[in-house]
């Protein structure tokens, strides 16, 4: 098993780790940039919130390789096309829950709002976004799994990123390399996992935590 | 970082598709990886379905093993493909080809397939089975004959989302040798030739997109009670 530690002392293991990060990080951030204002923009009107939820779902069959694939013949190889086809994926996930939690929080809650004098906006940011919030940071945390498994994939579109180190592994056929590259994208993907699971907990509002207590569930 | 990439859609500009390729190849190799594919997803989303059945029924019935087979098949299912297949393929005995590819895509298949039979299940009322205990139903027919039925819909859409998922992970699976549409995809990169990497890219989409809808409509028929009550 030691042998396997000798990865972590290459001299590109951290640089390779770092543009693994950086790659995921920023696909994540520019796909909420992108979903959220989509989701916020068509939550009030059936039709269109639909439209945004099938777009969604068509984006999420398509296969994450074939994204990446397909940005290849376009943009080239390299960091900001690996960028370009990871922000693509981040979006779907994103874009489903926004859309489906804004649009189904209870209208009898919105209508009580209004009979307070909430505006549009009060309403928005007081009432739905924190009631629609759990949906919302469990969509973001699907992209954000997502992404950091698909990063593994721009090594074929030369974006760098661990799995430079799998490829390496494979093509000189050399276990250490492969299994230490293998388990570090593993941890990396269950850390981001867990991390995003907290996210959503703590931003579950206190007051939808007890009426779920209540409900017994 | 504007240049490089437009120099290069001029370069692959005129050359982007080119349906002579298409035609010239489509019998000894696009309709074989598209086959070899269908088969790959198929066998492994059927080997998992003989392990979450089983596996669902019981957890249904013994409440306190379901927390760790979801926690044991998240983790699983949060293993990114790529290490998945490359880790499968350095343990002994098992090595390249589509023996690791079918193991990780049956591997990733349990999480959704087991909780959907659990919820499938958890979804049949109880007055039913008290309804079918009072006729006389040994705990055995119930499950078969009652349970099993009315949780159908809900397996399906289980199904339905490890087979899209299934398809589009066994593209990669290409890499250690599974064979499929990835196939077209891994060798149109390496030789840059970007005809196989968007016929092996689009057609994976397609086959994705057209087994969703086929299982969607599979779980509307066996909903029978959902249409009368639209009707």
């Amino acid at each position: 098993m030691g042998e396997f530690f000798a990865v972590f002392g290459r001299d590109d293991f951290l640089n390779q780790l770092l543009v693994h990060v950086e790659l995921s990080v920023v696909a994540l951030l520019i796909g909420v940039a992108i979903a959220m204002p989509i989701a916020l923009a068509t939550f009030r009107s059936p039709f269109w919130a639909a439209v945004a939820i099938n777009t969604g779902n068509i984006g999420r069959a398509v296969p994450s390789l074939a994204i990446l694939a397909l940005v290849f013949p376009l943009l080239g190889f390299g960091f900001t096309p690996s960028l370009v086809a990871l922000t693509l994926l981040a979006i779907p996930p994103i874009l489903i829950n926004a859309s489906t939690g804004l649009s189904q929080v209870n209208p009898q809650v919105i209508d009580a709002a209004r009979g307070m004098g909430l505006s549009n906006g009060q309403i928005l940011r007081g009432i739905q976004l924190p009631i629609a919030a759990p949906v919302i940071f469990a969509g973001i945390r699907t992209s954000a799994v997502q992404v950091v498994a698909s990063a593994t994939l721009a090594t074929f579109v030369g974006g760098g990123g661990l799995g430079d180190l799998i490829v390496l592994g494979l093509q000189r056929n050399d276990p250490a390399v492969l299994v230490g590259g293998s388990l570090t994208i593993a941890v990396l993907a269950i850390i981001t996992e867990l991390t995003f699971g907290l996210l959503e907990r703590t931003f579950t509002p206190k007051g939808l935590l007890v009426a779920r207590k209540r409900r017994g569930k | 970082m504007g240049g490089p990439p437009l120099v290069a859609l001029q370069e692959l500009g005129p050359r982007l598709f080119d349906w002579g390729w298409v035609s010239n190849n489509l019998t000894d190799e696009i309709i074989p990886a598209l086959q070899g594919h269908i088969f790959l997803s198929f066998v492994s989303v059927a080997i998992a379905l003989l392990i979450s059945l089983p596996t669902g029924i019981f957890v249904s019935r013994y409440r306190k093993a379901y927390p760790p087979v979801t926690f044991v098949t998240g983790l699983l299912f949060s293993i990114p493909s790529l290490a998945a297949f490359a880790l499968l393929v350095s343990v002994p005995g098992i090595g390249l080809g589509w023996q690791p590819v079918v193991i990780a895509l049956v591997a990733y298949s349990l999480l959704v397939l087991i909780r959907n039979v659990v919820a499938g299940i958890d979804s049949v009322p109880e007055e039913t089975k008290d309804a079918a205990r009072g006729m006389g139903l040994t705990p055995r027919q119930i499950l078969f004959k009652v349970e099993l039925p009315l949780a159908l819909p809900i397996i399906v859409a289980g199904v339905r989302i490890a087979t899209v998922t299934i398809i589009g992970i066994a593209t990669i699976g290409a890499y250690v040798g599974g064979g499929g549409l990835g196939d077209l995809i891994f060798t149109g990169i390496s030789r840059n030739f970007p005809t196989r990497v968007i016929v092996g890219a689009v057609l994976a989409t397609l086959l994705a997109v057209l087994a969703d809808l086929l299982l969607l409509w599979v779980e509307r028929l066996l909903r029978p009670w959902a249409r009368a009550r639209r009707a």
